[in-house]
């Protein structure tokens, strides 16, 4: 490992960019449930406490509502707030602050108001945590024009985007996956920004692309190394932010590779999978197509609890192996 | 108003079958043979015990994700509990629910909750029920403190009282909402004060005495079921154990969780069954057999019933 990269962990990743943002601009503060001595629930604010102080670093009742609400209001009046809810599924919970406030105001207050908050959250399912806890709620928001939706599926990314995110003067929703948390990966030790609507391709091929995000990453990754070995060539795209979305590069890599799997673990219908294909089918790419894109997603279930269930709900590995294997095959 | 001499037994064995249930899944949650997450109930067993005691079958809960002490309180079959809990086909849940959905809504267990809150306004929906069909039924909606900071607990309270209906909301004080202190979360130090801005009866007890908590709610009870319409009633108590599965508990001192433990609920109360000579040490002994035998019977259950299979995995999303 070369001397200015270091190896961190997605939840080390994410506690550098707020101590270094917090550290760089005094308005950054943090408020969440259980985020000061508890560290979180992931344990991604752990010792910003002890580092920053109680007034950084804002234990909040158990009240998702106004820790949303209370974000907007001192973004709206200068700071820029990082709040976090535990679980994505709670932030229904602070959805009338989010939607009808946050997401309108710049826009409704004729461009004159802003509001710079980030609402940190932690989605995805995997953890035996069932229905309530365990939600991939990200197309709720992409439907709302103002919200801006970021999914980072590594360390470095998690690090760049959450900086870009707390610099950015709209409202981010940060969705961070809860089976990622303890992956490693590298980075520069110098600051480093990653923007918000630039997709990476995380692996160069020529026989079809995957556009995964989040957790589906690691896993699209995987199963391309597989198909490799079988003689078949992938591409793997991840959009890393859905609000804005750099269509462009997936449609340039359906030029190359004219088929297209679109994996994401929330449920199918209404997903954000739908989305990418829509916009795919009506760029330039569609007439490059040889085959009907094809989306794998979580099934339209609630998240079961029992083990052998939880796993079947949302693709998998080998799901991924199967659906590119007959997407390379189908004309 | 004392519970008869049987009652008081049953309530004894119901405490301790909680307590030893509870370490049962404690175990389990350490050795992975439980999957997800679960909070234990342990050294709250008086408070859904005194409470179930003060009602009838046919009477609601709402309860929580620290439910189990409910369920069983109200009544459930441990085997169905364990099975659920183990992810199993043969749970209350079918599997699909786990430690935070354990639900048996014919028994009038209107579900476990996984969101904090989120049970509050269920209990008001089953009290309009209640008097639209004109049943004499209560509901007790069982909360932790942390709850009492949702604005659904605001709207709740109001709403029961505007429109009378007959809910007991229980608030489970046991000092922590996760690391959260109720000092931190609350300006003030009795949370029943807050009934009164909602036009209803408030009152604070030592939920670590069974009997304190079953007199408590039979009032309340008895308040709702004579049409005068709902209360508030907080229970003084404490979480023993770490918040859920992994809780490194840096937010309290281990005098105060050993303070606490001197005040233990079942301690206490058996100890009161046997000055009064309620109860003998040799009944209490053969009472803690049969205890152990139940759970022990549940575990086998649980562990020898199958796991869901995969064809049920889209079933029940939408009743037919
Ligand atoms: C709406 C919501 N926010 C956060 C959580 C995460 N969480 C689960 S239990 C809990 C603390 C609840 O405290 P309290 O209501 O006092 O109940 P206790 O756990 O002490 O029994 C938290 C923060 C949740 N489940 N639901």
């Amino acid at each position: 490992m070369p001397v200015n990269i270091v190896k961190l962990t997605y939840r080390e990743a994410l506690r550098r960019a707020l101590r270094e943002e917090m550290q760089r601009d005094e308005n950054v503060y943090m408020m969440g449930e259980d985020i000061g001595v508890y560290g979180g629930a992931f344990g991604v604010s752990l010792g910003l406490m002890e580092e920053f102080g109680k007034e950084k670093i804002k234990d909040t009742p158990l009240s998702e509502s106004v820790i949303v609400g209370a974000a907007l209001g001192s973004a709206l009046t200068g700071m820029r707030p990082v709040a976090e809810i535990m679980f994505m599924d709670f932030i229904t919970i602070g959805m009338d602050q989010l939607i009808n406030q946050a997401a309108k105001i710049h826009y409704m207050y004729g461009g004159k108001a802003r509001v710079p908050m980030v609402l940190r959250t932690a989605g995805g399912s995997g953890t035996g945590a069932a229905a309530q806890h365990s939600q991939s709620l990200e197309a709720l928001l992409c439907h709302i024009p103002g919200l801006k939706v970021v999914m980072p599926s590594t360390p470095y990314d998690a690090l760049g985007l959450l900086k870009s995110s707390i610099r950015d003067d709209n409202p981010v929703v940060f969705i961070e996956h809860k089976l990622l948390y303890s992956q490693k990966g590298e980075m520069p030790q110098s600051e480093y920004l990653v923007s918000l609507g630039e997709a990476k391709v995380k692996r160069q091929g020529t026989d079809a692309t995957i556009v995964a995000f989040s957790i589906m990453v690691p896993k699209a990754l995987a199963a391309a190394d597989k198909l490799s070995k079988e003689g078949i060539s992938i591409e793997v795209i991840d959009p890393r932010t859905l609000v804005p979305l750099d269509s462009q590069r997936i449609v340039n890599s359906v030029k190359k590779t004219h088929r297209l799997l679109i994996v994401h673990e929330a449920c199918g219908r209404g997903g954000f999978g739908a989305e990418i294909l829509a916009q795919v089918e009506e760029s330039e790419a569609f007439d490059y197509l040889d085959a009907p894109i094809r989306r794998l997603t979580g099934r339209n279930i609630p998240i079961p609890y029992s083990p052998g269930l939880e796993r079947r709900t949302v693709p998998q590995e080998d799901d991924i192996i199967q659906a590119v294997s007959k997407l390379v095959v189908s004309e | 108003m004392q519970p008869s001499r049987s009652a008081l037994v049953q309530m004894y064995k119901q405490m301790l079958t909680i307590r030893r249930f509870e370490e049962k899944v404690a175990e389990f949650l350490v050795k992975g043979i439980i999957y997800g997450t679960g909070h234990l109930y342990i050294g709250e067993e008086a408070v859904a015990v005194g409470a179930c005691r003060a009602i009838k079958p046919d009477d609601y809960i709402t309860s929580t994700h620290r439910g189990h002490g409910h369920c069983i309180a109200k009544g459930a079959d441990l085997n169905r509990m364990m099975s659920e809990l183990l992810g199993k086909a043969t749970g209350y849940c079918k599997g699909k629910g786990g430690s935070m959905h354990i639900a048996d809504v014919e028994a009038g267990n209107l579900g476990a909750n996984g969101v904090v809150g989120g049970g509050i306004p269920i209990a008001c929906g089953a009290g309009i029920t209640i008097k639209m069909k004109g049943l004499k039924r209560v509901v007790l909606c069982f909360f932790g403190d942390g709850a009492v900071n949702q604005g659904v607990f605001h709207e709740s309270l109001n709403l029961a009282s505007v429109w009378n209906l007959p809910v007991i909301f229980i608030c489970e004080n046991n000092q922590y909402a996760m690391s959260t202190a109720t000092r931190i979360a609350f300006n003030i130090e009795d949370l029943s004060l807050r009934a009164a801005s909602y036009g209803m009866p408030g009152v604070k007890v030592d939920g670590n005495d069974v009997l304190r908590v079953y007199e408590e709610i039979s009032k309340a009870v008895a308040h709702a079921r004579d049409g005068k319409g709902p209360s508030f009633v907080v229970c003084q108590t404490y979480r023993w154990k770490g918040h859920s599965r992994s809780d490194a508990e840096k937010y309290r001192t281990r005098q105060e969780v050993a303070k606490w433990k001197k005040n233990c609920p079942l301690k206490r109360f058996g100890g009161y069954l046997l000055d009064k000579g309620i109860l003998s040490e040799e009944e209490m002994g053969q009472i803690e057999g049969e205890v152990i035998s139940s759970i022990k019977q549940a575990v086998d259950f649980a562990q020898d019933s199958p796991f869901p299979s995969l064809e049920t995995l889209e079933e029940d999303v939408y009743a037919s």
